[in-house]
């Protein structure tokens, strides 16, 4: 993935990446959820590198040639409760001379276990500040997570864990405002995995409505499967819509894109649920069972639901940039 | 491409800046409140009554300009503009607040299909009277017996030499006691495969032996017709392609039909957030469940208009979205349905009387998942033609299977004056006609069939 450049496809040139925008790690991100890899490019290619690229400093250079020749992994430690809200934070960071001491839980942070490096949201008497660290660092321990689609993920507690004032990134206190960027680009990205999934899920589907026989004749024939099968086919539409617009506004207007992101991210949750659903129930007996790939696309697209904000998160945020 | 990057590339900034001095110089202060409802709209037509002196005048000057067709050609009555301009002529025109100066089927419906099938002599006949407004069209495709069935049509032409012979009935003709002339599928051979008998033919709304019949629609008002033909006689000249090939011109018709009633279907709430619009209810938001759906329907509906802007950009030359037309007119008439539903549970009793309240409109919304084929149709399509899923044996054997009416000509039957006539009467027939139901107000039963010449 490094040599093609996609560890760097979003990491600046001068930083020895390809820079070749959202839109294009989208399309890498829709092959991966088609043929559901295993990979660490949302959290450390994506998001990582989003957040590291607006500081600018020779610190932050340096780990993103890092992340372009594959050579550096990252993983975020967001979620506080069962659900996104990014936020809300108990995690405590307490200055302590010249650094800061972490105290506190993160749960559900993806890549958690493999990522070399943790980026932490913690709340100090400062404001919200953001930290990076090694996973290996005094103090912080981690559960790995038997997750339902098989990934990487670990709950950490960080105990007294001592951090040096250089771990601090960015101003005390605009923790949130890096941030943001860097889990808009990902909640994209992971819309654009998520509809590349529905699609290779909906493929199965209409494949083996073709193929499979009953009653003398090939199921695609009953209508009653047709008009599900085509109104599955309009709302991946939709959501491919919504991903590629998404893409065109964090390329152009990244500042404007969060209504563009939430519908993005909304819908593909929605569409996945959907496709995975149908595609089991047309898959008779057969979808319950690893002889195909669905129940594998049913796991991952759950997890992808959760993972940086759910349907409702997602939707609550464009009822509240549309004026409700 | 973003709209701001072609400017760069083209001198869309200039163009621009034409469009708006135009404008400006241009559209009468009372054409600028941005209403786009059925009320607002100027059909056109010999028999229209402008609702004001100042959409007269903003008709004709957009006219004088092509600019009630952007995009045909100028020696049809068009500016020729690529999309692009078009796109930069809606988006000022939208800042303005500026009415759409003329709609109409001839714009939406015939108009392509004349473009693209038509001959030089019709294209110059026909259509720069559509693009100035002064005659109005309706459409004649369904009939009681065919709807979503459409290529089943009886409305029969007789070839006689120089002219058609046409006879029989068709129904739901929106507007036809308004329009000028009618654009109408007619069977041309009875013994052909049903797809294969059909001609596209234009006449005239004045022509001896047509005749309107309004059915009044649950939401209160009369939009459309029954329309019968006794004897018409046309002229040959007036088929659009090839004949018994009009099936072709039909469904390239229906794709555009599919596209306006899917771009009307969200216009009615473009601009201005649903949710917000419901929030200014009485009671508001406050219901969670309300809320939810509210939600939901906003996303969907952001969605919906990313991929009406996608596929118009994927779109060439107006050549239209092809078979993911009825994609586009499936998803927006069910959600525009969905959101007139929330309408009305915001707005509760307040919107339970017929003055001044959403109840109308929400009735109205229920004929959009039928008119231009329905919801069902469309998935059928979809299922067809783009997931290549096997067509169900009704569908392609239904002419085979269907035994030939003894009946020389197609029943002629009107809620008005049903006839009386139950039983074919040709020696040795004897065939029960069945009756059929009239969906018009929901009251009145149709009569029965009957077979009008005797057999
Ligand atoms: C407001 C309005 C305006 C209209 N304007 C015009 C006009 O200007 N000109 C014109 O020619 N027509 C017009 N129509 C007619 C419209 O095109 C037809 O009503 C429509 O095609 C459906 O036909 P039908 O009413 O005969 O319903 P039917 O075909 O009888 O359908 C009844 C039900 O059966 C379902 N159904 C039928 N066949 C199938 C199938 N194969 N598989 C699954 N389900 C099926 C339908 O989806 C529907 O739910 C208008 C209709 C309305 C409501």
């Amino acid at each position: 993935m490094a040599a093609a450049g996609w560890a760097g496809v979003l990491v600046p040139e001068e930083a020895d990446g390809s820079d070749m925008g959202h839109a294009a790690a989208h399309v890498l991100a829709r092959e991966m959820g088609r043929n559901l890899t295993v990979s660490p490019f949302l959290s450390t290619a994506v998001m990582a590198a989003t957040l590291l690229r607006q500081l600018k400093d020779p610190s932050s250079n340096g780990k993103l040639k890092e992340i372009a020749a594959g050579e550096l992994t990252y993983a975020l430690a967001l979620d506080e409760s069962a659900k996104f809200s990014p936020e809300n934070v108990e995690l405590t960071a307490e200055k302590r001379g010249n650094g800061y001491i972490l105290n506190g839980k993160k749960r559900f942070v993806i890549d958690g276990c493999d990522a070399e490096r943790i980026l932490v949201l913690a709340k100090s008497d400062e404001g919200l500040c953001l930290f990076d660290l090694a996973n290996t660092t005094k103090g912080l321990e981690k559960t790995p997570l038997e997750m339902i689609d098989s990934r990487d993920a670990a709950d950490l507690v960080f105990d007294n864990v001592e951090l040096s004032g250089d771990a601090l990134l960015g101003a005390a206190g605009s923790g949130y405002d890096l941030l943001k960027p860097a889990l808009e680009a990902g909640q994209a990205a992971l819309a654009a995995e998520t509809i590349g999934l529905s699609e290779a899920a909906f493929a199965q589907t209409t494949d083996y409505l073709k193929e499979r026989k009953q009653f003398g004749v090939t199921i695609g024939s009953f209508q009653a499967l047709q008009h599900r099968a085509a109104h599955l086919w309009c709302e991946i539409e939709l959501t491919h819509s919504a991903v590629l617009n998404a893409g065109r506004i964090l390329d152009t207007a990244p500042d404007t894109a969060t209504l563009a992101v939430s519908v993005a991210k909304a819908r593909a949750t929605d569409t996945a649920q959907k496709a995975v659903q149908e595609g089991v129930q047309m898959h008779g007996g057969m979808g319950m069972t690893d002889a195909f790939d669905m129940g594998f696309y049913m796991k991952r697209a759950r997890v992808a639901a959760e993972w940086l904000g759910d349907y409702g998160y997602h939707a609550g945020v464009v009822a509240q940039l549309r004026g409700f | 491409m973003t709209t701001a990057e072609v400017e760069r590339e083209t001198g869309g900034a200039g163009f621009r800046r034409e469009i708006r001095d135009w404008l400006e110089a241009n559209c009468p202060p009372e054409m600028r409140d941005g209403a786009s409802g059925e009320d607002a709209i100027c059909w056109g037509g010999t028999s229209w009554v402008f609702s004001c002196e100042a959409q007269k005048i903003w008709l004709e000057r957009c006219a004088a300009r092509g600019l009630t067709v952007p995009t045909w050609p100028k020696a049809y009555g068009g500016a020729g503009l690529t999309r692009d301009e078009d796109k930069i002529l809606k988006e000022e025109m939208q800042a303005l607040g500026a009415r759409s100066p003329l709609d109409s089927f001839g714009i939406w419906m015939l108009g392509p299909a004349l473009l693209k099938f038509g001959c030089e002599e019709q294209k110059l006949h026909f259509l720069p009277p559509i693009a100035r407004g002064e005659i109005r069209w309706c459409q004649g495709y369904s009939e009681p017996g065919a709807g979503s069935d459409l290529a089943g049509v009886q409305t029969h032409a007789a070839d006689q030499g120089d002219t058609w012979l046409v006879f029989g009935q068709k129904i739901w003709t929106s507007y036809a006691d308004k329009a000028d002339w009618i654009f109408a599928l007619l069977r041309t051979d009875r013994e052909a495969k049903k797809h294969l008998g059909i001609s596209f033919v234009l006449m005239d709304m004045r022509t001896k032996g047509i005749s309107t019949q309004p059915i009044r629609l649950i939401s209160g008002s009369s939009p459309f017709c029954e329309t019968f033909f006794e004897d018409v006689e046309v002229p040959k000249h007036q088929v659009v392609g090839t004949v018994n090939r009009g099936w072709d011109v039909a469904k390239y018709l229906l794709t555009h039909e599919r596209e306006m009633i899917s771009n009307g279907a969200n216009v009615m709430v473009s601009g201005r957030s649903l949710g917000a619009v419901l929030s200014e209810s009485e009671t508001g938001l406050s219901d969670p469940v309300l809320r939810g759906d509210a939600m939901r329907a906003e996303v969907d509906t952001l969605a919906l208009e990313m991929t009406l802007e996608r596929y118009k950009d994927q779109s060439e030359g107006g050549q239209g979205v092809g078979d993911a037309s009825a994609m586009l007119k499936y998803m927006g008439t069910e959600l525009n349905k969905q959101r007139l539903e929330l309408v009305m549970a915001a707005e509760g009793s307040n919107a339970l009387t017929w003055q001044d309240t959403p109840a109308s409109s929400w009735l109205r919304t229920k004929a959009n998942s039928i008119e231009g084929g329905t919801s069902e149709v469309m998935l059928s399509i979809i299922s067809r033609r783009i997931l290549n899923l096997p067509g169900y044996e009704t569908w392609q054997n239904s002419f085979k299977q269907k035994k030939k009416s003894c009946c020389p000509r197609p029943p002629v039957v009107s809620s008005q004056n049903p006839r009386q006539s139950p039983d074919c009467v040709r020696a040795g027939c004897g065939k029960a006609l069945r009756p059929r139901a009239l969906a018009g107000n929901g009251r009145c039963r149709m009569g029965r069939r009957a077979c009008p010449r005797g057999g």
